[in-house]
């Protein structure tokens, strides 16, 4: 007996949404039976990572807060990944972003207007699509794998990161620490209610995948993105130029990220120092996957994604893991999420291993 | 510059070397499969903590190491089954395996925060390991010996062997593998089985042989220099280790401008910032990647099957 593989007609809708729904269970599930085996209170841990983070309104802002680089970056992933453009340096594209934004408001000094938080935030954009113009450029140009090439410059971004907060970016008045000097409080992000940390980039991360929901699905832009990824050589005969998909994936998605960066900074972080790199733009890859490269999906993904990390320090204190533990359950998601993509286009059928010689 | 200072600064390149080569050579073999696995970080902190723990049991560090091949591969074989058998995409599954094996790792060595192993002794005479000269023929760790054996095998087993060749076969062009009747997705599961093994090892060498405690994520982003490695090399193993102490010599630098200064040794490096050399093999792998890519007669190419997935067609 054997498992094989039908292609399905089309691909199916109900598992599109329904896998990833199940690869949350399944690694809650298997989450509590893998803890309980190595002695750790499996479900007191699973509960503390998934569901004390929405139960305990106290924790709210925390996802929320979490929530917004995450479904920002992840947003622009997408698109690169629906264009198959394997953009994997958003890392280093969110570092940059908010680099250019804090070298703005540097330069903008510390009596500067609360205007001055408009081009701080573009500049985090451009910083972030700069930085992910390199491998566009270096892929149109001359065929240099942008898989390889934005993973290499994330690891540049952190020395670029490095010198400057811990030379000429340094707080002067920081005692030797390296970091930016805080932002004066006229140059951070407005905060949306009273009492929390909860900034105006959550907003933006909510209303952002609207708006590329629109864009995805009723422009031009949008069509080609997808014919582009899903069939490359109807795109070429529809006159859709290769070259122009790559740089405008690259650019989106590094866009995306910087601007994630910048607002990370503005809103939450307030300085930049070594610790800035937390590993938002890997997590987005996630993100992204588990939301299906779609923009509603990264948006409630993100949320998802955001919960294990509130809920990774939850279960620090509580059962006392390491708060590196919440990336074990977001690996496993993804690895279901992933497992799981075949049955969005084949069907499992159990065959009969004599006489069935396929 | 004093002799002792030449000498003490190879024997700390070659420390540095060694977790890169053990990996490298590891991931090298399967991308020359065809098969990119990014979950390098994540197989070589699972072989540090299993390495790490199973020393810890049998206070055998020779079986510790064994362990550490074994906690890598079995890691990378999580790798292995969803892209070998379910054809997911190669490079999320991969960064998911790195994500999954720094939490996990983080979560064993949990258990074992504080605790000191036993390390390797010497496999040569103490005459010879702790003079101050030959100790740097005589004085290292046995993995050291290793990883330099490993690569002239490893280069004879590719080149010169039937199942290097069809390894490479696989690499180059899995259809035709395939069709004269070899098993791509076998041949597939041990290169990636191997470069979990090496990882695991090249990751053992930090928490057995640098320091004999475990610390969480004590890799510390090795795992993607020496993803880099592989493509600096053009996949070719001679200029793996070539390349494998060219970094490590950088890494020395970092450290050295970090740490002192160069100060009266080297006057004329004072002013070149540490991040300028921890950025370089980075840089100068997307400059290598970049010559591979235009040029294609620099004498080294990405195998052609490198992150396909392979959907046989009948």
């Amino acid at each position: 007996m054997r498992l094989k593989l039908e292609k399905r007609p089309a691909p199916s809708t109900f598992m599109l949404i329904a896998t990833p729904i199940a690869s949350v269970l399944l690694t809650m599930l298997i989450g509590v039976i893998v803890f309980d085996a190595i002695g750790i209170a499996g479900e007191r841990a699973v509960i503390d990572i998934f569901l004390t983070p929405i139960l305990a309104s106290y924790k709210w802002q925390d996802v929320a807060v979490k929530a917004a680089p995450l479904i920002i970056i992840a947003l622009g992933l997408s698109i690169g990944n629906r264009a198959q453009i394997w953009n994997i340096g958003a890392e280093g594209q969110y570092v940059l972003g908010a680099l250019a934004a804090a070298g703005v408001g540097i330069a903008a000094g510390p009596d500067a207007s609360s205007l001055t938080l408009i081009p701080m935030i573009l500049a985090g954009i451009l910083g972030g699509a700069a930085w992910a113009a390199i491998p566009a450029f270096l892929k149109t140009r001359w065929d240099v794998n942008e898989i390889l090439s934005s993973l290499m410059l994330t690891y540049v971004s952190f020395q670029v990161l490095g010198y400057l907060v811990g030379g000429p970016w340094q707080d002067p008045n920081g005692r030797n620490f390296p970091a930016t000097a805080p932002l004066p409080e006229q140059l951070t992000l407005p905060i949306l209610f009273q009492g929390t940390t909860v900034h105006l980039g959550v907003a933006i991360a909510l209303i952002l995948p609207f708006v590329f929901w629109l864009v995805m699905s009723r422009s031009v832009f949008g069509f080609q993105i997808r014919v582009v990824g899903s069939a490359p050589h109807a795109a070429r005969h529809g006159g859709f130029d290769a070259k122009q998909t790559i740089w405008a994936a690259l650019l989106i998605g590094g866009g995306m990220a910087g601007l994630a960066g910048a607002l990370e900074f503005t809103g939450s972080l307030k300085a930049v120092n070594l610790g800035f790199p937390s590993g938002y733009g890997f997590t987005a890859i996630i993100v992204a996957f588990l939301g299906r490269l779609h923009p509603i999906g990264c948006l409630i993904a993100g949320f998802v994604l955001a919960v294990t990390y509130v809920g990774g320090q939850v279960a620090q204190t509580t059962v006392h893991i390491p708060n590196a533990t919440a990336g074990i359950f977001q690996a496993m998601m993804l690895f279901f999420i992933l497992a799981s993509d075949i049955l969005i286009r084949y069907r499992v059928r159990i065959v009969k291993a004599k006489g069935a010689h396929a | 510059m004093s002799p002792e200072f030449i000498i003490a600064a190879i024997v700390t390149i070659v420390g540095l070397t060694t977790p890169i080569l053990l990996a490298g050579l590891g991931e090298l073999v399967t991308e020359k499969s065809g098969v990119l696995n990014l979950g390098v970080e994540g197989m070589m902190l699972m072989g540090a903590i299993a390495g790490f723990a199973i020393t810890a049991f049998t206070f055998n560090p020779w079986l510790g190491v064994l362990g550490a091949a074994a906690g890598g591969a079995l890691s990378s074989m999580l790798f292995a089954v969803l892209v070998l058998q379910l054809n997911s995409n190669q490079v999320a599954t991969g960064l998911a395996l790195s994500i999954f094996g720094t939490g996990l790792s983080s979560l064993i060595g949990n258990a074992f925060t504080g605790r000191i192993v036993p390390q390797f002794g010497s496999i040569f005479p103490a005459a010879l390991a702790k003079d101050p000269i030959w100790k740097l023929v005589f004085g290292y760790s046995p993995l050291v010996y290793f990883a330099l054996a490993m690569i002239p095998l490893t280069a004879w087993f590719l080149k010169s062997t039937r199942a290097g060749l069809i390894l490479r076969a696989v690499g180059e062009n899995d259809h035709s593998a395939h069709s004269i009747g070899y098993s791509v997705t076998g041949v597939r599961y041990a290169a990636i089985a191997f470069g979990g093994a090496m990882a695991g090892i090249g990751g053992a060498y930090f928490s057995m042989v640098i320091t004999p405690m475990w610390a969480e994520k004590m890799t510390a982003g090795r795992g993607w220099i020496a993803l880099a490695l592989v493509v600096f090399a053009g996949w070719r193993t001679g200029r793996l280790l070539a390349g494998a102490y060219f970094f490590g010599f950088l890494m020395w630098l970092e450290l050295f401008a970090k740490a002192n200064g160069f100060g009266n040794s080297l006057p004329f490096l004072q002013d070149i910032p540490s991040q300028v050399w921890a950025a370089m093999p980075y840089v100068m792998t997307i400059a290598a990647l970049t010559l591979i890519s235009s040029r294609g007669n620099v004498g080294a190419s990405a195998p052609a099957c490198l992150g396909k997935p392979f959907l046989p067609s009948t």
